[in-house]
């Protein structure tokens, strides 16, 4: 089965640091697979090279067998990719409602549609109450959730998520947690997801792949991944919840 | 047309493009420094201006003379503007903070026009008339004295960053903010002096350039613009830049008024500054923004 | 659920605005002359202010070489009915043509090259005085001495060639500005419109949900633009003397872009209202100057200044979004699908 999304000898350098270094792993549909690593290990570059923030400097990014590496941001998210982003950026002076339903003109293509559609996304992501309040007012775990609602919103085949569980309570992950759940069982989307909180990455993840300086140190399944010696190493000392 | 002419021209354009390189200098300092787009550059350089008139018309005062007091003058309006009007909006969007300044470009016109009137005023001193003959070159004598007033006043800048202990200070507020703030820096302080150095750049600038032209207060806004296309061009945050920009200038110019007709000078000035926007918007000297 | 003109307004918004209507439509039946040509005056910068806001209040960019498009409109149609006596109507056409072409080239410079910000409206200012001068060179176009159209002594208006009385201009600019509004408040509430403010908010964000920010840019530049053009047409046949060296001159730039700041950016009645108020305080201030006997240039610009920098400093949203709070002109909108906030 073609690979959803996948990474080939994907490498990217800032001024000499290597960022990111002859990375290779894969997506299959409808799979949720967590990219892990220590700080610094390249992660966020990985995610936007695959959103056309920047362009790898060797390998190719593939979705569903076509060569997307190269590509504009707003052409990859058109192709099927959402992402959301570490550091949030809500439409502030645009209400909740508002900043979903600019996501949702991705596919559907009259505002009405658009409305309808956000609406739905709103409600799942439990900002129902807050629809019509501007974004610049919601609390931080807030603005995550409405970061995701937007790139759902989207309609992607497969959606990026940068650590969207960090700041958020138990009760609230559990929430995300489940959702992604089902829309990955309902819908079939696939997730790629950075994260640290480990409790969310066992939950959700079929694969995991680990990165260290740039490099793919460790993947497989989450429990082979969580017993290989050169994870616990570069692990050690970080935070595992 | 002969070599001469060319040369002499091109030679006057230098001398006249090293007192816009002045002007310029401030711009750049305030810009790099405070991050602050000061849209008010050239009508302070025309109020300089017509402080050196008034004080030439009452006095007879050489305007090169006054030039530290009038520089001092200017430094206060800076140091104070900064700290009253620019401080207290520092986190405003990019735009609001251009508009304050947009604004007080429009009172300080306009009030010199109130005051001062319409009708162009000049400074003629008794070295007017004179020129330096030099080879095949005649040079005016203000132009002369002029470019080497702005040289004296561009090195005692370059000294004061290199070598003062302010001066180090200021370029680290410029460097990181955040770590200027760590290391106890009183980064409002210094912002009002820098502001108020860049103002006593273009005081400095206006005393001597009332040697070269004749003074209106529509002045203003064409030196601001002239400032920000000398900036641009020879790179913002840099200072040798601005002042590589400004000989530029000043010597396109004046051989495009001498190709073409002297009114249309300035359009090469816009030719240029949209050629480096689209093709190195980093100015010749400067470097990329992180 | 697509939200209607009048959705969501408390009753009296829309009754307000119809009010308001009525009032401007009766308004020459008991204005004398004077008060004619300073409704004029307001009207005019109401509609370039609108036309301004859609590049700067609705898609985030700041231009402050906007005469240009003023001048590119006033020239075209002026010089076609002059040297080939065709109509303004038909000549407004082509003004459109012009100015519409003029900021998809600067846009264009400016989007493809990442010129953005301040850097922008340097760009917008440095095109707007390399057209003030190349202009001043015309022959053609009467050059720095000016471009005349010819002023007839009439009897009744003649609105195919807008030859006529204060009072035809008057109604003219009344449905350029109706017009303007109506187009931006659907514009706002169309996809385009939510995308457009997507990339003011965000450019980053708005690229990551799929918005093609270089396209989405260069449509408020041209429209912008052209709208602002008709605005040129209005001037030329109304006031029909043309100096480049007062059209496209930056204080022009400035002068139209204070309605839409004082009275608020990105709303849809803030460059109404701050055309209106501007325009307003000025003439009394006027009026009040010479009851005294004093006639000074520059004393109208000083007073824009300090109303400009008043507004910065202290209603950075503009004198239109706390007026209208206060006047409880806020949109509630029912539970559903809908948009709430300071309107219209």
């Amino acid at each position: 089965m073609t690979p959803l999304l996948e990474l080939a000898h994907v490498s990217k350098s800032f001024s000499g640091l290597r960022a990111v270094q002859d990375v290779s792993f894969s997506v299959a549909p409808g799979e949720i697979v967590a990219l892990i690593g220590p700080n610094g290990a390249g992660k966020t570059t990985c995610f936007n090279v695959i959103a056309g923030v920047y362009r790898a400097d060797a390998g190719e990014v593939r979705l569903a067998g076509t060569r997307i590496d190269g590509w504009r941001p707003d052409q990859v998210c058109r192709a099927g990719v959402a992402r959301t982003f570490q550091l949030v950026k809500p439409f502030a002076g645009l209400t909740v409602m508002e900043n979903v339903v600019v996501g949702a003109l991705n596919t559907s293509p009259g505002v009405r549609e658009a409305e309808r559609r956000a609406a739905e996304v709103v409600e799942q992501l439990g900002l129902g109450a807050k629809r019509h309040q501007p974004a610049a007012s919601l609390t931080l775990p807030e603005r995550k959730r409405l970061e995701v609602a937007r790139a759902l919103a989207t309609g992607p085949r497969i959606l990026l998520l940068d650590e969207v569980m960090a700041g958020l309570r138990p009760t609230e992950m559990d929430n995300m947690v489940a959702l992604f759940r089902d829309l990955n069982a309902r819908l079939g989307l696939a997730i790629l997801l950075i994260e640290h909180v480990m409790r969310a990455v066992m939950a959700l993840s079929r694969h995991i792949v680990v990165l260290h300086h740039g490099e793919v140190i460790a993947a497989g399944s989450p429990e082979e991944v969580t017993r290989n010696p050169a994870v616990l190493d570069c692990y050690l000392g970080e935070e595992a919840v | 047309m002969p070599v001469e002419i060319y040369l002499n021209v091109a030679v006057s354009g230098l001398l006249t493009g090293l007192v816009y390189g002045l002007m310029a200098l401030g711009l750049s300092v305030i810009f790099g420094v405070v991050r602050v787009v000061n849209f008010a550059h050239g009508e302070m350089m025309t109020i300089a201006m017509y402080l050196a008139i008034a004080l030439f018309s009452a006095y007879r005062l050489d305007p090169l003379v006054m030039l530290v007091p009038i520089a001092a003058v200017l430094f206060a309006l800076g140091y104070v503007m900064q700290l009253g009007l620019i401080n207290p909006f520092i986190n405003r969007p990019e735009h609001s903070q251009f508009m304050l300044l947009v604004a007080v470009a429009l009172i300080m016109v306009n009030g010199l026009l109130i005051i001062f009137g319409p009708d162009a005023q000049t400074v003629q001193t008794r070295y007017a008339f004179d020129s330096f003959l030099v080879g095949p070159l005649i040079v005016d004598a203000t132009k002369v004295y002029a470019g080497a007033a702005a040289v004296a006043v561009a090195a005692g800048l370059f000294a004061f960053f290199r070598f003062t202990l302010t001066g180090k200070a200021i370029r680290a507020c410029a460097d990181n903010y955040a770590g200027a703030l760590v290391v106890g820096l009183d980064v409002k302080r210094l912002y009002a002096l820098t502001f108020g150095i860049g103002a006593a750049c273009v005081g400095a600038a206006g005393s001597i350039m009332v040697l070269l032209v004749d003074v209106t207060p529509p002045l203003g806004p064409a030196y601001t613009l002239l400032a920000f296309v000398i900036v641009i061009t020879g790179g913002l945050g840099s200072m040798p830049g601005a002042l590589l920009g400004g000989v530029l200038i000043g010597i396109t110019e004046a051989l495009g008024g001498l190709l073409f007709t002297p009114s249309a000078k300035s359009m090469f000035t816009f030719a240029i500054l949209v050629l480096v926007l689209l093709f190195r918007p980093q100015g010749i000297l400067g470097r990329r923004a992180s | 659920m697509k939200i209607g003109l009048t959705e969501g307004l408390p009753r009296r918004g829309p009754a307000l605005l119809a009010a308001l209507l009525v009032l401007l439509l009766l308004a020459p039946l008991v204005a004398n002359d004077y008060l004619i040509t300073v409704l004029v005056l307001i009207l005019y910068f109401a509609y370039v202010g609108q036309a301004w806001n859609i590049m700067m209040g609705f898609a985030g960019q700041l231009s402050l070489g906007h005469a240009l498009y003023v001048g590119l409109g006033a020239y075209t149609s002026a010089a076609l009915y002059v040297h080939f006596g065709i109509s303004p109507w038909l000549g407004l056409l082509a003004a459109m043509a012009i100015a519409a072409a003029a900021g998809a080239v600067i846009g264009f410079l400016a989007f493809r090259f990442g010129v953005a910000g301040v850097y922008f409206a340097i760009l917008t200012i440095a095109f707007a005085e390399f057209a003030r001068i190349g202009f001043d060179h015309w022959r053609w176009l009467g050059g720095s001495g000016g471009f005349f159209l010819p002023v007839a002594n009439y009897t009744r208006n003649d609105l195919l060639s807008l030859r006529g009385s204060p009072t035809m201009f008057y109604y003219l600019a009344l449905a350029m500005t109706a017009g303007a509004f109506v187009l931006c408040h659907a514009l706002l509430r169309s996809g385009v419109g939510y995308r457009w403010q997507a990339i003011r908010e965000s450019p980053e964000a708005a690229q990551a949900l799929g918005i093609d920010i270089f396209r989405y840019r260069m449509y408020a530049v041209v429209l912008s633009a052209a709208m602002t053009s008709l605005g040129g047409v209005l001037f030329a046949f109304y006031y029909n003397n043309l100096f480049p060296e007062q059209v496209f001159h930056i204080s022009r730039s400035i002068e139209l872009i204070l309605g839409p700041i004082i009275g608020g950016i990105g709303t849809l009645f803030g460059p109404i209202i701050g055309a209106f108020l501007l325009t307003a305080l000025a003439e009394t201030l006027g009026e009040a100057m010479r009851a005294f006997g004093i006639d000074i240039p520059g004393v109208k610009q000083v007073f824009y200044g300090f109303c400009l920098l008043l507004v910065v400093m202290f209603l950075p949203e503009g004198v239109w979004p706390p007026l209208a709070r206060r006047l409880g002109l806020e949109r509630r909108l029912p539970a559903g699908p809908g948009r709430a906030g300071a309107e219209p």
